[in-house]
Parts: C-alpha cells; sequence; structure tokens
C-alpha cells in the first residue's frame, strides 16, 4: 500500500469512508473542523453516502442515532464542548444498543477552555459520560497512523458490539501531519436483525430506551453489564515499551505518550531503566498489563495532559500496592520530553537506596 | 335462514397498521384518535411495510405499543434529527415523526426548524395541547395567554412567562417547509379534516416533495381539568383564537 502524507483529521475522515462509513454529521469546532470539512468533500462521492452539517452536537448525534438503527455506519466528531453536548445522544445509543463511531479531539477545558491538545476528558469518556449505568470503547491512538487504523476498528468494535465507540484524541494528533498507509478494512460483519427498515409484510419492531417496569430494565441493564464484562476480557490493548528491565515505569496514552517516549529516550541515554505501558483502550483499561510490570518496576510514575485521571484507573488497577506518582500539565500546555526528563530523573534518583546516592 | 352476516359489508374496524392493544390515554384524548387516523391512512395508502415511525418522550412516549409499524424512539425533542438519519439512509422508506407541543416547540425547536429548512423529505405529526401532559400539567411553549398550568397557576401571563408560540406559522416561513396545515380533533367534522391532512402529508412524502407536518389541537381533559365535552368546546372557543385552523402553506407542484 502507498504511504501517504496526511494530516489527523483527515485520516479519520479517509479510513471511516474506506470502512463504510456512509453517514456523517458533524458541527463546527476546532480544532476537529478539518475532519467534517474532508468529510463534506468526500462521503457524497461514495454511493450512498450523506454529509448532514447539523444544527448542533445534539442533532448530530441522533442524526447518527437514526442512521445507525437504518443500518448505516455512522460517525459524528466534535471536540471537548461539543462532546459533553452529545452525551445524551451517546447515552440513549448505549440503552438502544447501537453502534456509532464518535471522534473526540479533545481542546482544554473545563467550559470553552481554549483550543489546544489537552486530556481533560478522559473521565467523561471512559465512565460512559452521559447519564446511566453505561460504557462506551474508548480508543487512544498516539499516531496519525494509528488513527488511521483505529478508526477503522472502532467501525468493527461498534458493530461487534453494538454499541457506541469513542476515539479519543487530541488537538495535537488531530492536527498533525504524519505518513500512513491505510490497511485494508475488513468487511463489514454484524448481526442485521436490529436494522429497521419496515416491517414489510412481517411482525412490526420497535426500538426503545424507555422501560418502566424497573425488573425489566434492571434485566436491560445486566443484559448491557454482561456484555462490557466480554468487552472487559477481550477487547484491553496496550503498548508496552522498555518495561522489561525498567525500574520507573511511565503510564501514559495518547500525545502523553508520545513525549514520554522522547523523554524515555533521553533517560535511557544517561542509564536510567526507564520503560513505557501505553493503553491503547482506555476502557476497556489494560490494568493487568500494569499490574503485571509493576511487579518488577520500582516505581510507577502516571503522566498526562491533565490534572491526573487515568491516575484513579492505574490506582485501581494495582489495588494501593505501589507508590504512584503523577505528572500532569492540564489547559492545552504540551510539555516537552526535556521536561518530562527532568520529572523522571527526580523520581528516578530519590528511589534509590541513600548508599548509592 | 340466510346467514346475514355473508350480506354484510365492513364498514368500520381496527386498521391494520394498529396492533391490538388497549390505549393507555386518559378518557377523552386526542392521541388514541390521532393514532387511529395515522394507521387508517397508512393502511389506505398500502404503506405499513415501508413506513417507519419515531414517537417523542412525552405522553405518546409508548406509542411503539400501539402502531404495528416498525418504530425507533427518539430522545426528547429529537424526532426530527432521528428521522433525518433515518431517511438519510433509507431514502425509500416513509418517515414520520410524531411530537408533543413540549418536544416540538420547546426542547427539540432547534432540531424540527433545520429539518425543516433543510427540507427533509419527511412527515411530522405535532400534537398540540398546550400543555405537558406526561409530566402532569405545566406551562408548555403553546399554553395559551390566561391559562392556568401547574407552572402558571393564576394563568399564562405575557410579561412572565411570554407567548404561546405558532410552530407552524414560523415553519412555514421556511422555504424548506411544503405543506403545513393545523387541524383539530376536537369534532367529527375536525377529525375528517385531520385525516386528509394526514393523507395528504404521507402522500406528499411519497411523491418526494419534502418536508410536511400537521399540527394537531388535542384536547388533554385530564390536565385541563374538564370534562372531555368542555375540553373539546375549548378547543372551539379559546385555543384556536391563538393557533387558527387550516392550511398554512401547501406548495406541491409550485417549485
Amino acid at each position: 500500500m502507498k504511504k501517504v502524507l496526511i494530516q489527523g483529521n483527515h485520516v479519520i475522515g479517509e479510513a471511516a469512508i474506506r470502512s463504510g462509513c456512509r453517514f456523517y454529521a458533524g458541527y463546527p469546532i476546532t480544532p476537529q473542523n478539518e475532519l467534517t470539512e474532508y468529510m463534506s468533500e468526500n462521503i457524497r462521492k461514495v454511493e450512498g453516502g450523506t454529509f448532514i452539517q447539523a444544527e448542533s452536537e445534539i442533532a448530530a448525534i441522533n442524526m447518527v442515532l437514526g442512521a445507525s438503527a437504518a443500518g448505516a455506519r455512522a460517525m459524528t466528531s466534535s471536540s471537548s464542548p461539543g462532546i459533553s453536548l452529545k452525551q445524551e445522544g451517546i447515552s440513549s445509543m448505549a440503552a438502544d444498543e447501537l453502534p456509532g463511531v464518535i471522534v473526540n479531539i479533545m481542546r482544554g477545558g473545563p467550559g470553552l477552555g481554549n483550543i489546544l491538545p489537552s486530556q481533560g476528558d478522559y473521565y467523561q469518556a471512559t465512565r460512559g459520560g452521559g447519564h446511566g449505568d453505561y460504557r462506551t470503547i474508548v480508543l487512544a491512538p498516539a499516531s496519525v497512523q494509528e488513527l488511521a487504523d483505529l478508526t477503522m476498528e472502532a467501525f468493527d468494535l461498534a458493530d461487534r458490539y453494538r454499541n457506541p465507540v469513542m476515539i479519543l484524541a487530541d488537538g495535537m494528533i488531530g492536527q498533525m501531519m504524519e505518513p500512513v498507509v491505510f490497511g485494508e478494512p475488513r468487511p463489514r460483519k454484524y448481526d442485521e436483525s436490529y436494522v429497521l427498515k419496515g416491517a414489510g409484510n412481517g411482525k412490526s419492531r420497535f426500538i426503545r430506551g424507555l422501560i418502566l417496569d424497573a425488573l425489566k430494565m434492571e434485566e436491560h441493564n445486566w443484559k448491557l453489564h454482561r456484555k462490557y464484562q466480554v468487552i472487559e476480557q477481550r477487547e484491553k490493548r496496550c503498548e508496552v515499551t522498555g518495561a522489561d528491565d525498567a525500574e520507573l515505569l511511565i503510564i501514559a496514552y495518547g500525545t502523553a505518550a508520545r513525549i514520554a517516549k522522547g523523554a524515555i529516550k533521553r533517560s535511557r541515554e544517561v542509564g536510567m531503566k526507564v520503560g513505557l505501558i501505553r493503553p491503547i483502550t482506555l476502557w476497556p483499561f489494560p490494568d493487568y498489563v500494569i499490574r503485571e510490570f509493576s511487579d518488577r518496576a520500582k516505581k510507577i510514575l502516571v503522566f498526562e495532559m491533565n490534572t491526573g485521571q487515568m491516575l484513579d484507573d492505574v490506582r485501581l488497577s494495582l489495588g494501593g500496592r505501589e507508590e504512584i506518582h503523577f505528572y500532569g500539565r492540564p489547559g492545552g500546555v504540551v510539555p516537552t520530553p526535556a521536561e518530562l526528563a527532568k520529572v523522571i530523573a527526580h523520581h528516578y534518583n530519590n528511589n534509590r537506596p541513600p548508599d548509592e546516592d | 335462514m340466510e346467514d346475514v352476516r355473508n350480506n354484510m359489508k365492513k364498514v368500520f374496524g381496527k386498521p391494520e397498521s394498529l396492533k391490538d392493544a388497549v390505549f393507555h390515554y386518559c378518557a377523552g384524548c386526542g392521541h388514541s384518535i390521532t393514532h387511529r387516523l395515522i394507521a387508517e391512512v397508512i393502511d389506505e395508502l398500502g404503506i405499513r411495510g415501508i413506513t417507519i415511525g419515531i414517537p417523542p418522550a412525552g405522553c405518546a412516549v409508548l406509542a411503539y405499543n400501539y402502531f404495528d409499524v416498525d418504530m425507533l424512539e427518539a430522545p426528547h425533542g429529537r424526532g426530527c434529527a432521528v428521522a433525518t438519519g433515518m431517511k438519510r439512509t433509507l431514502p425509500d422508506r416513509i418517515i414520520f415523526s410524531y411530537q408533543g407541543d413540549g418536544d416540538l416547540a420547546a426542547i427539540g425547536t432547534a432540531e424540527t426548524f433545520h429539518a425543516a429548512n433543510r427540507g427533509e423529505n419527511i412527515t411530522v405529526i405535532f400534537i398540540n395541547n398546550a400543555v405537558y401532559g406526561m409530566t402532569g400539567g405545566q406551562m408548555a411553549p403553546t399554553t395559551v395567554l390566561g391559562q392556568a398550568s401547574t407552572t402558571s397557576g393564576p394563568g399564562r401571563n405575557a410579561i412572565l412567562d411570554g407567548y404561546p408560540v405558532r410552530m407552524s406559522e414560523i415553519l412555514a416561513q421556511l422555504d424548506g417547509t411544503k405543506y403545513i396545515e393545523r387541524c383539530a380533533v376536537n369534532s367529527p367534522a375536525n377529525i375528517l379534516r385531520t385525516r386528509r391532512a394526514i393523507k395528504k402529508a404521507f402522500r406528499y412524502q411519497m411523491d418526494d416533495v419534502g418536508f410536511s407536518m400537521v399540527e394537531i389541537l388535542s384536547q388533554c381533559p385530564t390536565n385541563w381539568k374538564m370534562t372531555p365535552i368542555n375540553a373539546c368546546r375549548w378547543i372551539d372557543e379559546v385555543m384556536t383564537l391563538s393557533f387558527p385552523l387550516g392550511v398554512i402553506k401547501d406548495l406541491k407542484g409550485k417549485d
């Protein structure tokens, strides 16, 4: 396959169309506008492709809900404040067990915040985000290539589990250009039985999230829960780099993990044994991998572009057994590898027994 | 003796597009009449197998228990957005959204307005009963001035509460809308007019004419705290002063 130099936001659009996405609705918000623009230009070129510039994020996600129930591979995208607006629809799609892909190119928050890269939406993404007992699968790419791969993967996962899937990236990955090779999308395999196309000559069906009877609603919740348990068993993913001999283990995802790789390179050059675990799925969280490697490492450093959100999942993974350090830069600040290398050195050296100092 | 039943012509029966279910609506409510009219029209047009309905949040939230057509529940107010996604994906299906006044004219104003403005080829059935029915009778965007509700106790006051919203007239201003009519289901004559309007709206969608909406003034004796008869009279004597009946826009064949 040909390697092309392409911007992150464009890659999502191209990978989605190649994956058979035929319905896209979006609303302008920085730093993801290039994705909406790409879809407006390109999805209509394919048969059955629909682009709608929606009147709001709420409308966009509800259009996706309708398109998904009608059998389309459907996607919407936004950035942090817009994702807050979409939560009503995401909760409804989870309740209705409808597949769909939601892209969040995160920016600084809370509130309107700013338009710079941030990772402040981790809690929102991994805890469901809207009301009710539900989860969305959350994929965290750390490169433009991975944006291409995970966008294709997102549609497959959404179909496989009939659940919304979120791609959680940030303004840095969305805006940067990198060389990409598009993989071959797998043919769409899914159980079509839920799709509404009109009853034909048969029995009519309906899709709904309203279940007034408490016991039936409880059963629906347990049914969803069992599905989430299967996803937890099967779909945890992460990248492990230099963790075998690591005395200090960094846990970081997305853009933060890229920065960590640069910092680790510097640290290794001066003899510090530092490794990285990079969760690729944020929900389900790859807790067992962190457990496995933390037994060997003396120290854990969680690094995020927020005030410490994935930190909670690392703590839960380790059950309070380890001393866990945290370094974070919220609000759209993107630290340099050199800055993080200093933090690494500080923790690494403090961890030495006194006679080695 | 000859069985007279063999010579009898069936002149009235349950529409095929309704399930064998008993409506949960209050005595005298306009929803059940409207459901029946829609089902009769679907039968008559022979489109049961290709029709998908979008019920709202509100009294009609359980409409999928009554209509024997495929149905997809929309979050509160989002009927026109959900219908847009469906219709664009399945352009040869007939998509109707069924919405109340809070759903369509308050929380879902934006979705309704912009689906209308895009000229989505869908049909909207808009039940205007001037009150939030399911939640117990709060003031709606269409509550008329002076009308008492649980959140406008002394009666709707224009200075404090604003004015009743005339969505049909507002949407008629948009180039994307093709057919809008306001009807009522408070008398046999009005019910027949409503039936004709619903049929025309579905017909237009089948002919790819564009966005159509039938607003239906619908009695709510329970929350208006009236007898069904008085509720029907109140539509004629009070409600139609704010919401005059008739064709508001009909552009078939004009463009």
